[in-house]
């Protein structure tokens, strides 16, 4: 790695750390800015217990006060506050407790949609134009344009409703398989796309030929020869998959009833939960953009060929 | 004619100059072409893009011109009559079947318009619902890409044309948000633009289309523009080192006139092709907003909000969901389809 390399790394660092605190305060001033306040709608609530409520959680301080306090407690302690709703618990604790399910979710679907997607990408590309890569291309263009949680709600009607042959309820393991599949199917049948095209692009190149020139046997070419260099755009989709993974598990997490973090981010919004809120945008934005920033390293990192700005 | 021995005894009257009779035959007429009529030929030749065109024609005409004649409407709860006790049997009806007092009226000889689609749990007819729905969802599409497009539009004119200072802050700020997750910011912003619009907009003529509707909007405009804006700048940037530039600033032309005249008609395709792609994109935050709940207000349906709607009463009647799953599987599969014809029709450079 020369400099260039480490100036442009601690660049994307900079502009990262940069944009979670964008988010941090973005979403601190938003939640802040609606009319009523949490408390507003409480059963029971006389004006003498709503200001003595303010003051347990701080409400009453001036508005720049309580940001300096809450972005001091996230950078020092890793601290959201307590929840509103859930009275007792720790934001942080919520959002662990449901990041544990998420995590599992979320990482079984990557990789899955990874391995399915580069393999048939890469059977697409070799049988280019056979019936095999078209019914791939047919398949994977549906998939595309389908919602996730439209795709959820139909495996759910399919696969639990009308086949009995797995569980609807996402809270058992067996219960875990259709939402996986459900939030894979979309970036499978992206990675598919781009492995094809990528594919394609690198077997009409130069050394491919000399390779065949000299003899080289076909799986050699494709998994020696082909399939380093085809993955690198791939590799740059690993970013956005996760974001399409994390908003993707909050509609999949409330169609299965699997209690994860979107399940809590989604009734923490209908709750006017606001610590809750905040603290889960905070923290999944953190997330994908840590995951864009690795991304783009390693993208840079592994094709020596790209020039950095 | 004397006969001459080194000719080869060519025939001197093929040499005569041509009649003017001569030269018209020989004279091809072409209409020209412009670049419009070029693109839209080459359009024409795409099959794929050529029938999603066709598909959301249909689709778009038919979710405009149904609920002209149709007899029932969207909110009409059937069972529901003024002065009546609720007539539950219009519930939740399966297709062509009918409720309790249309029975009646079928065995006294008198003719009923089907439900196609059977009905909601509120009684209401499905079929006009999935069509209201398929408007919502279109409109809230094309109007947010519209959006999309003029903010872009401007932005990433004034950054590309002026530079410097100017299209550094721009372009910082446009990273920035880049960078932000868009879904999580749009479910954040819905969700308190929602609670904070609802009362300011109370009484005006925005109630009717609702809170969380502007709220989208408002969301697009704050944070989709940035890719556009990228594009043009990218665009601009080339176009404005072009001679004909030189040629008006020389004349004495002022910036906005420039960026009106000569740069934005010359990057025109580019932007037209991102919009129609950004539509389907629209729709799809519309139905995913929706379907949390954050979409448009009850009764007016959406293609999401129905699906989300459907999930309560999903193993008796599946087929609610199914009609607006594929409706709206279609409508982004044909607008994909038909902007990357787009793009391959008006954007010759890509094909090199």
């Amino acid at each position: 790695m020369n400099s260039k390399t480490m100036l442009y790394i601690g660049k994307r660092i900079l502009l990262a750390v940069f944009t979670v605190w964008v988010v941090i305060t973005v979403t601190f001033f938003v939640m802040h800015a609606v009319p009523g306040g949490p408390f507003v709608g409480e059963k029971a609530t006389t004006p003498a217990v709503q200001a003595a409520m303010e003051a347990k959680y701080g409400l009453d301080k001036p508005l720049m006060e309580q940001y300096g306090t809450y972005l001091k407690d996230i950078v020092t302690k890793f601290d959201f506050g307590p929840s509103l709703k859930q009275r007792g618990r720790q934001v942080i604790d919520i959002i662990s407790d449901g990041m544990k399910t998420s995590l599992k979710l979320g990482l079984i679907a990557a990789v899955l949609s990874a391995i399915v997607g580069i393999v048939l990408g890469a059977v697409a590309a070799l049988r280019r134009n056979k019936l095999i890569d078209r019914v791939i291309m047919v398949i994977t263009t549906a998939f595309v344009s389908m919602p996730s949680f439209i795709m959820g709600s139909l495996l759910l009607a399919l696969f639990a409703i009308k086949l009995k042959i797995l569980p609807a309820n996402g809270a058992t393991p067996a219960g875990l398989i259709l939402p996986i599949v459900t939030l894979a199917l979309y970036p499978m049948a992206y990675i598919t796309r781009l492995t094809r095209s990528s594919m394609l692009d690198v077997l009409g190149q130069d050394y491919i030929r000399t390779a065949r020139a000299k003899g080289v046997s076909g799986g050699k070419i494709i998994f020696g020869h082909a399939m380093k260099n085809s993955l690198i755009p791939v590799l740059t989709y690993f970013g956005p998959m996760l974001a399409y993974i994390v908003t993707g598990s909050l509609v999949v997490e409330q169609i299965f009833a699997v209690p994860g973090i979107g399940r809590q981010f989604v009734s923490s919004i209908t709750n006017r939960d606001y610590p809750m809120i905040m603290g889960t945008t905070i923290i999944l934005a953190a997330l994908i953009v840590i995951m864009n920033l690795v991304t783009d390293i390693l993208y840079k990192v592994v094709d020596p060929r790209i020039t950095l700005e | 004619m004397k006969k001459k021995r080194f000719t080869f005894h060519v025939d001197l009257d093929m040499f005569n100059p041509a009649s003017e009779k001569d030269k018209e035959y020989m004279v091809q007429m072409r209409e020209s072409s412009t670049f419009f009529k070029d693109g839209v030929k080459r359009l024409y030749k795409n099959k794929i893009a050529f029938v999603s065109f066709l598909v959301i024609v249909i689709i778009a005409v038919s979710s405009i011109v149904i609920p002209a004649f149709w007899p029932y409407s969207y909110e009409n709860q059937l069972g529901v009559q003024p002065g009546k006790p609720v007539d539950a049997s219009y519930n939740n009806l399966k297709p062509f079947e009918y409720g309790r007092t249309e029975q009646m009226k079928i065995d006294g000889g008198e003719k009923v318009f089907p439900h196609l689609f059977g009905t909601d749990s509120a009684g209401r007819d499905y079929f006009i619902r999935v069509v209201y729905g398929t408007r919502v969802s279109l409109a809230v599409g094309l109007f947010a890409s519209i959006i999309v497009l003029i903010i872009g539009t401007l932005i990433g004119s004034i950054s590309g044309y002026f530079g410097g200072k100017v299209d550094l802050i721009i372009m910082r700020i446009v990273d920035i948000i880049y960078s932000l997750p868009d879904m999580l910011m749009v479910i954040l912003l819905s969700a308190v633009f929602k609670l904070t619009l609802t009362p300011v907009i109370a009484g005006t003529p925005l109630e009717k289309i609702g809170a969380n509707i502007i709220s989208l909007f408002l969301v697009f405009a704050l944070l989709y523009w940035v890719s556009m804006s990228r594009l043009i700048r990218g665009q601009i940037l080339s176009l404005r080192e072009q001679e004909y530039v030189l040629s008006a600033q020389a004349t004495g032309a002022k910036g906005s006139w420039i960026i009106r005249k000569h740069l934005i008609p010359n990057c025109i395709s580019v932007v037209i092709i991102s919009a129609a792609l950004q539509i389907p994109s629209a729709i799809f935050t519309e139905s995913y907003l929706s379907f949390l709940g954050l979409g448009v207000n009850a009764p007016m349906p959406s293609l999401g909000s129905l699906a989300s709607e459907a999930l309560n009463g999903l193993s008796s009647y599946p087929y609610r969901l199914v009609i607006p799953a594929v409706v709206i599987s279609l409508i982004v599969l044909s607008l994909n389809l038909f902007g990357d014809g787009l793009r391959d029709a008006f954007d010759p450079k890509l094909n090199n």
